[in-house]
């Protein structure tokens, strides 16, 4: 551009720039296929490597480049000391740059198989792909894996870049063969392929075409950039929008912020939220700018509905006639990407669109061979492996199948300790019937119940050795609540055990269901409004979360009754702990069994120096701390 | 941002005060709208910034009506650390990225946004959006958190943190073409203007104060300078122009031949510096 910087000058570029749309690609094939190369190539032909850039490549390239000195571009994206060293990508790279034409955001991901995660991330955003191939070399696994995930994530535009041709002197008949052999391969994935034989070494047919393969007469890689069309049609689809966030400024602004799935949305159209159920007009389409007549795909907006509607986040706003379909069982594909493997049965925290929830994979069907798309027997998935399964989730949540909407289609799993991803998938369909019948908010519901009695409901979870003194201190508790007219209920771990939980021992398993059966019943009491007493020794850290998670925010009071293990075989109220000793009892919590502290509990009570009496009063000031009782 | 919000305890934004800070902060207020953005900003302090860095910052928070906390590591204002007695890579270290971390340390913030794009260096151009950070603060590039779709994972245990960075894939160009159209205030430094400068190592260093050392019967020149970025002022260069609106910004940065990170001192030193002082906690 060569304007005299005056502002109708600008205007008129600025206004170009922003009419231009954007194509996100990712490159991927096999390792030193040249995909990085390739992406430097891109940028330095497009003029986007600045001089003291440029400085700094020719220096990098004569210390670690693979070109015996010569510009070496795969070390403008190589961006990582361990990649420059090793001369592999390790990472995913965002790189940036524009014609006239197009906008363009690459992915450069890595060949090596050990970090096909990676690749995975790259392409899970991306609209088209480049698969790159080494013509010396042919089609590789990694060809097939990186093809198999490009198709799995539904990208349908591809590029098969025959790369390295000058060294195999430019011969059609070598590009022929992989074409043939390719072609072959990804019959069953559904893709739309372009051949384009190519050198990123020497640029030929990646920004315009070249006199050295005169045989070619398709377009260069630019050509086929600047021009593809990846236009999804999510704008003609039902609307959909997830709630991320209840915006409430002030008690006369209720919003729910959130960013569109699918669809337009206007005032006065009928919505419904769901899993919950509730129905309602939309009032108004708020954003800083201003409200909105109308809004669609990808706007990030406040939505105001007609009524007071109880929702919160993970909640998907949809078009009333054509609601989104909810489901807490669901047949899924899962790419793991975690050094431990998965094995059916284990609980993972799965999040989709704006809400988490706990899960367990039930059932793993098959895992998929890259090779020959063959499926296989699975008993569970290692690092960068491809399976069918089924999940099950402790919440209803809105799904779609991922070929209708990525936003809507797509989870990832999380390890309960860590929280680190250890996993991602696709919903295929959900293993329930009848998934599209109206489901009917209930009318009396938790909040009304409690409202009647005049409190929060809750869950005051005791967590201690036996002998610590939890149950004597749950009577007293209960007993100073009644006297304030509270409505609540103790659950004891005796009491419990010699009813509902009979069938049930001392072995891990057992007192893990333990756990379970009591927590789901202490949430029942909770969705009928009482303040709900739990005195159990519930040893594990992770038995207590799982209760946690099926409570609402706030509502799980873990109390530690910290009494140390000397002082509980002290008092030894029922001679437990003598038996233990003597061999008689096994697996007993602190002797046989481990005890987990809780970590971050919402109060500890130490009984040491003081009456069960004084504790209830401590736990009761807490309680009225926490408006969940006045006195 | 509204990810952040719903899934961090204590979040906060860090702000810099430099043009992406501005863009920043002003996408939190349309993100939250009409609520104010639920969390405080935190300047780490450097006492070394331009002058008028630190009255923009002072007038906008208050125009904004949004918290800021400003931090300024004592131990190293008592030690006399800075950029003249010590060198960049010292002061930067102890008044930037350990303030950093102890201003972290001490509210306890589970989660930090900041500024940074992918465009600007390429370490960076490999750091997810949401980036995980273990209780030393310290970024792993090789074990990081795959980020798939719009899924970000913003669940750490006690003591870990995430940095987010909204303006991920953000180039310069569209920093400034968002500033253009959305009137977004920024330092008037951007700006062309006569300064007093000095040259140092080849940079046109500008005397913001009288802490700058002047050679014996060295007398600051006024030139007509802006600052492509902006950091602590003996450590940022000046370049001569004529630009003094967002117009001739623009077109002077479509026209430019090095990038603008050339005139920082701090990415010199060795060209995985950037990736080293990421792992050891700087943003
Ligand atoms: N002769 C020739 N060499 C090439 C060409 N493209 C890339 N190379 C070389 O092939 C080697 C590997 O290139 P990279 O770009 O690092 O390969 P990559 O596919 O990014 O590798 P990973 O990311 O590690 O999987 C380097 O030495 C390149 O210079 C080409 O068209 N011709
Ligand atoms: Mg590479």
């Amino acid at each position: 551009m060569n304007s005299t910087g005056s502002p109708a000058d600008i205007e008129g570029y600025l206004e170009d720039q922003a009419s231009k749309t954007t194509l996100r690609f990712l490159t991927c094939g096999s390792v030193d296929d040249g995909k990085s190369t390739l992406i430097g190539r891109l940028l330095y032909d497009s003029k986007l490597i600045f001089e003291d850039q440029l400085a700094a490549l020719e220096a990098d390239s004569r210390r670690q480049g693979t070109q015996g000195g010569e510009i070496d571009l795969a070390l403008l994206v190589d961006g990582l000391a361990a990649e420059r060293e090793q001369g592999i990508t390790i990472d995913v790279a965002y790189r940036f740059f524009a014609t006239d034409k197009r906008k363009f955001v690459v992915a450069d991901t890595p060949g090596h198989e050990q970090y096909t995660r990676n690749m995975a991330t790259g392409a899970s955003n991306a609209e088209a792909a480049i698969i790159l191939i080494d013509a010396r070399k042919g089609v590789l696994t990694q060809t097939r894996r990186h093809s198999y995930i490009v198709s799995l994530f539904g990208i349908k535009e591809v590029v098969l870049a025959i790369n390295k041709m000058d060294l195999v002197d430019y011969d059609e008949k070598v590009f022929a063969r992989i074409v043939d052999e390719y072609r072959h391969f990804a019959a069953g994935l559904g893709l739309t392929i372009t051949n384009i034989p190519m050198s990123a070494l020497n640029g030929a047919n990646v920004m315009g075409g070249s006199d050295l393969m005169p045989w070619y007469d398709g377009p260069s890689l630019l050509e086929w950039l600047e021009t593809v069309d990846v236009s999804g049609g999510l704008d003609e689809d039902p609307f959909r929008m997830p709630v991320q966030w209840v915006n409430r400024p002030n008690l006369d602004f209720r919003g729910f912020s959130g960013t569109i799935a699918s669809g337009r949305v206007e005032p006065g159209l009928e919505v419904q939220l769901l899993p919950s159920g509730a129905r309602s007009r939309v009032a108004r389409v708020v954003t800083f700018d201003g409200d909105l007549p109308t809004a669609g795909p990808g706007e990030a907006v406040t939505i105001v509905l007609e009524d007071e509607v109880d929702a919160s986040r993970g909640e998907v706003i949809c078009a009333a006639d054509d609601p989104i379909d909810t489901s807490d069982q669901l047949a899924v594909h899962i790419l793991w990407m975690d050094e431990h493997e998965l094995y059916p049965g284990r609980q993972y925290y799965l999040k989709t669109a704006t809400k988490t929830v706990p899960c367990v994979v039930t059932e793993l069907k098959h895992k998929i061979n890259v090779n020959t798309m063959e499926h296989q027997p699975a008993r569970r998935l290692e690092l960068n492996e491809v399976g069918v399964g089924n999940l099950s989730l402790s919440d209803r949540v809105a799904f779609t199948r991922y070929g209708n909407n990525r936003e809507l289609g797509s989870f990832i799993l999380m390890d309960r300790q860590s929280f680190a991803t250890v996993g991602v998938g696709l919903f295929d369909f959900s293993l329930r019937r009848a998934e599209n019948v109206v489901w009917q908010a209930l009318t009396v519901d938790k909040f009304s119940r409690s409202e009647i009695k005049h409190q929060k409901p809750c869950v005051i979870w005791l967590t201690g050795l036996s002998g610590s003194g939890k149950s004597t201190i749950a009577n007293v508790l209960e007993n100073r609540l009644h006297d304030l007219h509270r409505h609540t209920y103790v659950l004891d771990g005796d009491n419990v055990r010699h009813g509902l939980n009979r069938d049930l021992g001392f072995t891990e398993a057992d007192r893990v269901e333990n756990i379970r059966r009591v927590g789901e019943t202490a949430k029942l009491m909770v969705d009928a409004g009482l303040i709900t007493i739990v005195s159990f020794i519930s040893p594990y850290v992770t038995e207590r979360r799982m209760v946690r998670d099926l409570l609402e925010d706030g509502e799980f009071i873990e109390v530690f009754v910290d009494t140390p293990l000397e002082i509980c075989e002290q008092r030894d109220p029922k001679g437990l702990y003598r038996k233990a000793r003597a061999g008689e009892i096994k697996n007993f919590t602190g002797i046989g069994s481990e005890y987990q502290a809780p970590e971050n509990p919402e109060y500890v009570l130490s009984t040491v120096d003081q009456t069960a009496e004084e504790s209830a009063e401590q736990l009761l000031k807490f309680l009225a701390d926490r408006d969940i009782v006045q006195r | 941002m509204r990810e952040v919000m719903a899934e961090a305890e204590n979040p906060v934004m860090l702000y810099s005060i430099g043009k992406d800070s501005s863009v920043m902060l002003h996408l939190a207020m349309k993100a939250f709208y009409p609520s104010k953005p639920p969390f405080p900003l935190l300047h780490v302090d450097t006492t070394w910034k331009f002058r008028e860095m630190i009255e923009f910052r002072d007038r906008r928070a208050a125009e904004l009506g949004v918290d800021l906390i400003v931090h300024i590591n004592q131990e190293g204002v008592s030690e006399g650390v800075g950029p003249f007695s010590h060198g960049s890579a010292v002061h930067t270290d102890i008044m930037k990225t350990q303030s950093l971390k102890q201003a972290l340390d001490k509210y306890k913030f589970d989660a930090a946004f900041g500024g940074a794009r992918r465009d600007e260096e390429k370490s960076r151009a490999k750091e997810r959006i949401f980036s995980f950070r273990n209780p030393q603060h310290r970024w792993d590039p090789k074990n990081q958190r795959p980020e798939l779709w719009h899924l970000y994972n913003g669940r750490v245990r006690a003591g870990e943190s995430m940095r987010v960075f909204p303006l991920s894939n953000w180039t310069d160009l569209d920093i400034w073409q968002y500033i253009y159209q959305e009137n977004i205030p920024i330092v008037p430094l951007y700006y062309a203007q006569s300064r007093p400068v000095v040259e140092r190592d080849g940079m046109l260093i500008m005397v913001d104060d009288d802490r700058i050392p002047l050679e014996a019967g060295e007398v600051p020149e006024e030139k007509v300078v802006r600052f492509r970025t902006l950091g602590c002022y003996p450590l940022t260069g000046a370049i001569e122009s004529r630009a003094d609106n967002l117009a001739t910004i623009i077109e002077e940065m479509l026209v430019a031949r090095t990038s603008e990170r050339e005139g920082r001192a701090i990415d010199k030193d060795g060209s995985a510096s950037m990736e080293k002082k990421k792992q050891e906690g700087y943003f």
